[in-house]
């Protein structure tokens, strides 16, 4: 039984089905269409005149036919479950008994906290939520994006492309900051203002303004009023996780795992994707959730070979925590990264100079000696390839020191 | 097994040379190069590849 049914979910089975499960699958997703890639909703769909129907065949996922006669229900939700007994109930009042349970439910766009009418006031999580925003990106309008993050960078970018007027809200100082550091984000603001787009930063936002209904704008917390015709909310993700509560786990920001993506306090029951948090055996540190694109296929795999061997009784085969990574694109520009960029101590130029990002750069990001990271700008992908190969080989070297062996607990003599 | 990049898509992003090394690869300039006759055996690696490409640029063509 896997609950959420986008790349989290489609992944597993596909894995399930590659470490040699037979079995029936059912795959329940409250999504109405088959689930769409994410990443180009806030890119390229913005700035494209394609309508849905021409939309949907290019980004929904394609299906392997090892999982044709996976069984789908798609505008499902699951409502409730009973871990210990297996059960879940669905919304449709239908319950259903399974062995085994993959929990992929991913996130929802967080909102802001307001009883504003919702006229007005937009968010992107889906393709249908990118297409009603971009219905409303005309030439000229003032667009407010709150929240600097990876998504509303990427709108924001989309928006002054499409010729509106933007200015981008963000309590941190600059664009990205708690994804790329403070390094990197001051590069990138130039870049953004130089495009067309205008920060207010380390400001929060304040009482919303309405008229007839809709949000027309708002007050900043140092008293200064943005009116905008557009409101977009980025300020974050929270994990799906109602559908969980009873059944005595740890439900804090996501659910939380072992270093195998099995749920913490249940049996036979994995997480994948945006709402697993689980640890990083080599930085250490607190368990966390890794939302990136990547991941959803990383801890897929993971995910799948402990359900597979929990399913059978035997002992699944030792995890390697997966490497983050992740991109983005705006202003022309493109963001790759690999490793954990919010571990380092220290960041260092390895290649370009970031007075020039359109020449290329590659950040390091240390933390002490270890490369716990590289973002590169506007490089290719050969050279992509090879900084990922070095954080790859640092996080292996750092892997093999004692001191970096936080893993203790794993229990195999018992099995 | 027919391997085919669609090159209006594909966005070099190099994720398919990380899984199919065999198969694809991305040169000196950064451009994808890949092999579009490819052994049955690395059709894993493949279905990989077209799992991680995150424009979904890569189509197996099994010609029966
Ligand atoms: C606009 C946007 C742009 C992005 N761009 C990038 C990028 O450029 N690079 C990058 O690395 N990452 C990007 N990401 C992140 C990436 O898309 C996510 O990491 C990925 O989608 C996670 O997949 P998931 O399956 O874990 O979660 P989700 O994609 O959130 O899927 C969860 C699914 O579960 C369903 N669901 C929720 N609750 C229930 C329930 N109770 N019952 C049944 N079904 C339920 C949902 O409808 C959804 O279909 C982007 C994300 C967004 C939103
Ligand atoms: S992963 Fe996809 S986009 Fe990237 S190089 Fe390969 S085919 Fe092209």
């Amino acid at each position: 039984m896997v609950a959420g049914g986008s790349l989290g979910g489609l992944r597993t089975v596909e894995q399930l089905r590659a470490h040699g499960y037979t079995g029936s699958m059912r795959i329940v997703g409250d999504e109405r269409h088959l689930p769409c890639n994410r990443p180009p909703s806030s890119k390229g769909v913005l700035s494209s005149t394609a309508s849905l129907s021409e939309t949907l065949p290019e980004s929904t996922f394609r299906q392997r036919t090892s999982t044709a006669d996976a069984q789908r229900s798609l505008g499902t939700k699951t409502f409730c479950s009973n871990l210990a007994d297996r059960v879940v109930e669905l919304d449709k009042g239908e319950t259903v008994a399974h062995h085994g349970l993959v929990v992929a439910t991913g996130l929802f766009a967080r909102r802001l906290d307001t009883c504003t009418p919702a006229a007005g006031r937009f968010v992107i999580r889906t393709i249908d939520d990118s297409l009603v925003l971009r219905a409303r990106l005309r030439p000229g309008i003032r667009a407010v994006i709150v929240g600097a993050g990876f998504i509303g960078c990427e709108i924001a970018a989309a928006a002054t492309a499409l010729g509106c007027q933007v200015t981008i809200v963000e309590g941190s100082s600059g664009p990205m900051e708690n994804s790329i550091g403070r390094k990197l984000s001051d590069t990138m603001k130039p870049l953004m203002e130089d495009y067309g787009g205008e920060f207010r930063t380390g400001r929060v936002v304040g009482l919303l303004t309405a008229l007839d209904q809709r949000c027309v704008g708002f007050t900043l917390d140092d008293g200064s009023q943005l009116a905008a015709d557009v409101v977009v909310e980025s300020i974050g993700s929270l994990p799906n996780v109602e559908w969980l509560d009873g059944n005595n786990l740890d439900l804090t920001d996501g659910g939380l795992c072992d270093d195998s993506m099995r749920v913490r306090g249940a049996t036979r029951a994995v997480a994948v994707g945006d709402i697993a948090r689980f640890p990083d055996q080599v930085l250490g540190g607190d368990a966390r959730r890794v939302e990136h694109w990547a991941t959803a296929g990383d801890t897929a795999k993971i995910a799948a070979a402990t359900l597979v061997a929990d399913l059978a009784g035997q002992a699944s085969p030792a995890a390697v925590t997966p490497t983050p990574s992740f991109w983005t694109e705006l202003c022309e520009v493109r963001l790759v990264g690999v490793g954990s960029p919010g571990a380092a101590t220290s960041v260092r130029e390895l290649e370009g100079d970031l007075g020039h990002p359109a020449r290329g750069v590659a950040l390091g990001y240390f933390r002490e000696e270890l490369l716990a990271a590289v973002v590169t700008v506007t490089l290719p992908s050969n050279r992509q390839l090879h900084y990922r190969g070095l954080v790859a080989t640092a996080r292996e070297l750092a892997s093999n020191l004692p001191a970096f062996q936080p893993n203790p607990t794993r229990k195999r003599e018992d099995q | 097994m027919k391997v085919y990049v669609d090159r209006n898509l594909c966005d070099n992003h190099g994720q398919c040379a990380i899984s199919a090394p065999a198969v694809f690869r991305i040169n000196s300039e950064g451009i994808l190069e890949y092999e579009d006759d490819v052994d049955g055996s690395l059709r894993n690696d493949v279905e990989d590849a077209i799992d991680v490409c995150p424009v979904q640029a890569i189509f197996i063509r099994d010609d029966e």
